[in-house]
């Protein structure tokens, strides 16, 4: 069994919210310097960002899991998790045919499709701050079935977690793990949230500075996503050893 | 008041196949937070809300409110209802929005 620390929740410059440097060289770059051996680039309902990540990625020897913080219809973001490209795109088909909406830059902030060498290709037109229509349920089982791991994303916060919207977790929710900010400890948490859940920690960085600020340590045989479900489950000896932060 | 005659002055109508029982209404709540009312509504509120997660019957069990009211002719899914029905929560909608139908509301609730 290895050791891997993780950071699966990190936006690129496509979320409207996160800053225009978060570009995909840039960002595996700042996650390599910090020792984060795998990455989640999960942008707000879309996954354009994630080939070029992936392609960046190569050249620095980090792994990089294609993903997606998703806002469902009850305004719960959950995280995509997937080992690869096209079951994300598959996935981003779905979400994409339950956005509706258009973005405003001015208000919103630029949504900036760019290359692995930090280019700009183009801009998203879509309103990817919004919600989508779908349920949580349909959002968990959607990536389930396309062999993902769905994941409940900040759910200490007060706005868009599961617990803010939903008041607590709905038992028949297929959750693989559930997601605290870095607002609060990991020890803090193991405290609030008696669950048969695990928990995990990560950075959810808008801007350079917050890449890899929190991570998970995983010990695992490799990175792929069949690994991490196991360490969620603690199969076979994979484990979650513990989250670390700056 | 009784959830029936509130029903009938506000104009609603019922989502769940059980009747609409005869719950007395003794305030009202609205957000759609549901973190929220589970901390901060009462026991024998209306609850007027948009969300339709099957998550608000629990609540709305849990707190003893007096029913729920979904805003903007929303409708939720079979197992929603379903599920009120279980529980014995009325569910009841409106196509106006939570502004409106509270402000309405409110103003009926004074006039006792």
């Amino acid at each position: 069994m290895r050791r891997y620390k993780a950071d699966l929740h990190v936006h690129t410059c496509l979320s409207p919210c996160a800053e225009v440097r978060m570009s995909p060289a840039t960002i595996v770059k700042l996650a390599k310097a910090r020792g984060v051996h795998i990455l989640g680039i999960c942008d707000h309902n879309s996954v354009e960002n994630t080939p070029a990540v992936l392609e960046a990625s190569r050249k620095y020897g980090l792994h990089v899991f294609p993903g997606m913080e998703v806002t469902s219809a009850e305004e719960v973001h959950i995280l995509a998790l997937f080992d690869a490209l096209r079951p994300a795109h598959e996935f981003q088909e779905i979400v994409y045919r339950h956005l509706p909406g258009e973005n405003d830059e001015e208000a919103f902030g630029m949504q900036v499709v760019a290359n692995a060498d930090d280019e700009v290709l183009g801009f998203n037109q879509r309103l990817l701050i919004g919600a989508t229509t779908l349920r949580v349920e349909d959002i968990v089982e959607n990536i389930r079935s396309l062999g993902g791991l769905a994941v409940a994303a900040h759910i200490d916060r007060e706005s868009f977690s599961l617990i803010s919207q939903l008041g607590f977790i709905p038992d028949n929710l297929a959750l693989d793990a559930l997601e605290i900010s870095p607002n609060l400890s990991y020890e803090e948490a193991m405290r609030r949230y008696t669950t048969s859940l695990p928990l995990i920690q990560s950075s959810d960085a808008h801007n350079e500075k917050e890449i890899g600020r929190c991570c998970t340590v995983y010990s695992i045989e490799r990175a792929s996503i069949e690994e991490i479900g196991k360490a969620f489950r603690g199969q076979q000896g994979r484990s979650i050893i513990r989250a670390v932060s700056d | 008041m009784i959830l029936t005659e509130v029903a009938e002055k506000l104009g609603l109508r019922l989502l769940t196949s059980k009747g609409i029982g005869d719950k007395e209404v003794t305030g009202g709540y609205t957000c759609d937070l549901l973190s929220d009312v589970m901390g901060n509504s009462q026991q024998g509120d209306l609850w007027i809300t948009m969300q339709m997660h099957q998550n608000v019957l629990a609540i709305a069990s849990l707190k003893e409110l007096a029913g729920i009211v979904i805003v903007n002719g929303r409708r939720p899914d079979v197992e929603t209802i379903r599920k009120a029905d279980e529980e014995n929560v009325a569910v009841l909608g409106t196509d106006e929005s939570a502004f409106v139908v509270s402000g309405r509301f409110y103003r009926l609730l004074q006039k006792l």
